[in-house]
């Protein structure tokens, strides 16, 4: 009897390496991946504040949600195994996966997920997806296995929202510096300042990761990010922040570079509100007289892409609208004097004080020039950002990077801080989310996203590129880092 | 010496306190507010007003004054608004880093500067005496960062002889990391400073070798090497020490730019980001703490300048 178990156990054992050597050939499953990065965490709770940098470590890593945001962009289950809408869609019933426990060894509940969800929408949570959560009205646990939330209106992206609720133990407490997640890794050490690592966790209930572990060394300046690949420090650094930089790692015996899609787009945000802003022949003219490639060569060289609207291409109602105020100075002068502007006019450009966007800032001066307008470059800090131009709103014009997933939706908030008010986008906005098909909610986001753009609501520039380098033994990485994502789980390491 | 001694020590705490309140208000005299810290774009007025509350920058100021002067009575330098860790633990982590690293780079840099600063005044007609004021001249002129990146690009990146970044998570109990960690990082620091401290040690070489008293020690038969050490090294000492007070203080301080280049976890890294944040308790911590340190060694260099000279001693404590 004890011989044919173990018999049983040994044919088992040995065809699962055989499969994963088949899988991976020549990776070392005990590998460590080092992984560099300019984002370290301020703390280990993504709704206290903590900053990209924590998705970056935690997402998919060592905290998992119902959904889990994929790297192209779409979204399926991860600890839901079952999503059930009512006829009305009010009531959406999840069903949990069997057998997954918290790296504290206990077993996942309802009441982890309905205590989960309720951290996010809580009063003191910073969390940013706080507000698409505000649909929800209540959140039953019927038994052990069943959440049953509850909306007030429908919501089709309710799986992508919760794709952003990390599911935590109901009993861990304060997570600011510590965790209890259901992740294939745990965390093995954190040190401010300098360095994170993860392990992986013995007790994961779906496939084990193809190393052992991972950890994120913390980097504040490019260049020491960058030598720290060359002298292999790391194996693989998340985002390099200059085309120049890319040089050094021209060697392709030595380095890959691979360019993904990022979602982090270069913007002019025009005040809406005040003139001469509130003139949609004002916006379209200056959105006319840049040369948006010429500024994007020369931030990104040959990288990056050109946008002719505020939607990237991994949204799913991304469509090419480039051509709808096209680079063309003369129907921009023409455009001005219609609107009242025939010697232009001056205004001030609140500019943050890190690249790109003081280079940004001088060429939109020199360009707009070019049609008479001045521009005034006020430079500022990203604190006094937040406070002066997006809580106050008190501005004319500014540069921004905005790098949310899917946030056309921002221009159906007339409140937001350019203050870009539509009410046709405002409805539209509204019946895309009360969508009952997913395609339905394309369709209406392509059509606000059209007229916003007709609208010209704001100069949208350019999409950033997003290149991540490693050493060629490295392999299996992410390249579209959606949401700073950065999944560990499939890289494996020669 | 006694009585100088509590008068210094008087001075050194009301010098602290002044410095605090100084701190305090010039921090909230910066444009911004702590709670954009905890925030991102998409956040909405209760969130705001949530995280203003948690940092207390929707109270008045008198209040946020009188809450940091209690704190800091029972020395208590408060949570971080950002990670919502205590200050002063996270301070003493980053000084086991800015402290050896301040320390050893002072220590090489006396140990190049005062040999090689007597040699250039000793033989200032020599070639080499003139070469090395031209070093030195030079490694004045060279800013610290340049020097950290062109030893990083050589000894690191050509060479691969040691890690061009960074220091191990284990910190000192990881001893040969750490040790070699900071290897280019004090290399960076001491070039730079001994350059300076060279010309300091060489200009007050050059004052003692034409004062009277070593040609009167000369006259009375004592032998060069002699006279200098027993009454040279002495006499030149006293201004040095002022120079090395001043240097080691702003060694402590200038640190935050190679920590940068390095990416060491040190104070001044610290320092930075919680300037960038609008981290109040953390920009005073640090500032606190580090104007305490060069309290403390411009406090040292009073004494060991005392101890060295009776003249000092009886000037100030004869009142």
């Amino acid at each position: 009897m004890n011989t044919k178990r173990l018999s049983v156990h040994i044919f088992g054992l040995a065809s699962a390496a055989l499969l994963s050597a088949g899988a991976a050939l020549a990776a070392d499953p005990a590998a460590v991946i080092r992984v560099g990065s300019l984002y370290e965490p301020q703390n280990l709770d993504n709704t206290a504040g903590a900053g990209q940098g924590i998705n970056e470590a935690f997402n998919d890593n060592v905290y998992e949600a119902l959904f889990r945001l994929n790297d192209d962009g779409s979204v399926t289950p991860a600890l839901a195994e079952k999503h059930e809408v009512s006829e009305d869609g009010l009531t959406h019933s999840f069903t949990l996966k069997p057998g997954v426990t918290f790296h504290s060894g206990e077993p996942l509940t309802a009441t982890d997920v309905k205590y989960s969800i309720e951290r996010v929408t809580a009063e003191t949570s910073k969390s940013s997806r706080k507000k698409s959560l505000s649909t929800i009205e209540s959140i039953d646990t019927p038994d052990d296995k069943t959440v049953v939330i509850k909306l007030k209106s429908k919501s089709i992206s309710l799986p992508y929202n919760l794709s952003y609720v990390w599911v935590v133990n109901d009993a861990a407490g304060d997570i600011t510096a510590k965790e209890d997640g259901t992740g294939p890794y745990k965390l093995a050490d954190w040190k401010r300042g300098s360095a994170l690592s993860l392990e992986a966790f013995d007790g994961y209930w779906g496939d084990k990761p193809a190393n052992s572990g991972a950890i994120f060394s913390y980097f504040t300046e490019a260049a020491a990010l960058n030598n720290a690949l060359l002298t292999d420090a790391v194996d693989v650094i998340t985002s390099v922040q200059s085309p120049d930089a890319l040089a050094q790692f021209e060697d392709a015996s030595a380095f890959k570079i691979s360019e993904g899609k990022s979602t982090t787009k270069q913007i002019m945000a025009y005040n809406d509100r005040v003139a001469p802003f509130d003139n949609v022949k004002v916006r379209k003219a200056l959105a006319r007289a840049v040369d948006k490639k010429k500024l994007l060569e020369a931030i990104w060289g040959d990288r990056g892409m050109v946008l002719g609207s505020f939607v990237p291409p991994t949204d799913a109602w991304y469509e090419d609208l480039t051509s709808v105020d096209a680079y063309d100075p003369e129907s921009a002068k023409a455009l001005l004097a219609e609107a009242g502007f025939p010697e232009g006019f001056t205004f001030t450009l609140e500019t943050p004080n890190y690249d790109p966007h003081p280079i940004t800032a001088e060429f939109l001066k020199a360009e707009l020039a070019k049609i008479g307008v001045t521009v005034n470059i006020h430079v500022i800090t990203a604190n006094e950002w937040y406070t002066k131009v997006y809580q106050a709103k008190d501005f004319q014009a500014t540069l921004q990077e905005h790098v949310n997933h899917r946030d056309v939706v921002f221009y159906g908030n007339p409140d937001f801080y350019w203050g870009y008010n539509n009410p046709k986008v405002t409805e539209l906005v509204a019946a895309a989310e009360a969508s009952d098909t997913e395609a339905q909610q394309a369709d209406k986001l392509r059509e606000a996203n059209r007229i916003i753009t007709e609208d010209a609501a704001s100069n949208w520039l350019f999409l950033y590129p997003q290149i991540v380098v490693s050493n060629t033994a490295t392999t299996g990485y992410p390249l579209n880092g959606l949401n700073a994502q950065f999944f560990l789980r499939g890289i494996a390491k020669e | 010496m006694g009585r100088y001694l509590l008068r210094r020590t008087f001075v050194l705490a009301l010098s602290l306190i002044a410095a605090g309140l100084v701190l305090f208000v010039l921090l909230r005299l910066l444009p911004g507010d702590p709670a954009a810290a905890l925030l991102s774009v998409g956040a909405d007025e209760a969130q705001i007003a949530a995280a203003r509350a948690q940092v207390g920058s929707d109270q008045p100021i008198w209040v946020q004054l009188g809450m940091f002067l209690s704190d800091l009575a029972r020395f208590d330098l408060g949570k971080s608004f950002v990670s919502g860790t205590p200050v002063l633990p996270e301070i003493a982590a980053r000084l086991s880093v800015t402290l050896p690293l301040t320390v050893a780079s002072f220590l090489l840099a006396v140990a190049i500067a005062v040999p090689l600063g007597i040699i250039s005044a000793l033989r200032a007609d020599r070639w080499y005496g003139a070469l090395l004021s031209a070093v030195s001249q030079l490694g004045i002129a060279v800013p610290v960062f340049w020097i950290g990146v062109l030893l990083i690009w050589l000894v690191a990146v050509k060479w691969r002889m040691l890690p061009a970044s960074g220091f191990p998570m284990k910190g000192w109990q990881d001893f040969p990391g750490a040790f070699r960690a900071l290897i280019l990082p004090v290399l960076t620091i001491s070039l730079v400073m001994s350059a300076s401290l060279m010309r300091y040690v060489r200009s007050a070489t050059l004052d003692v070798l034409g004062a009277d008293y070593l040609r009167n020690a000369r006259a009375l038969g004592a032998s060069f090497p002699r006279a200098l050490i027993r009454h040279g090294i002495r006499n030149g000492a006293v201004p040095v020490i002022s120079i090395l007070g001043i240097e080691l203080a702003s060694t402590l301080l200038g640190a935050v730019v190679v920590e940068r280049v390095f990416a060491l976890p040190g104070l001044g890294s610290m320092l930075l980001l919680g300037i960038q944040q609008r981290d109040y308790p953390t920009v005073q911590g640090v500032l606190l703490v580090s104007t305490l340190l060069v309290l403390l060694i411009g406090f040292v260099a009073d004494v060991v300048q005392r101890l060295i000279d009776p003249r000092l001693r009886e000037t100030v404590a004869g009142r």
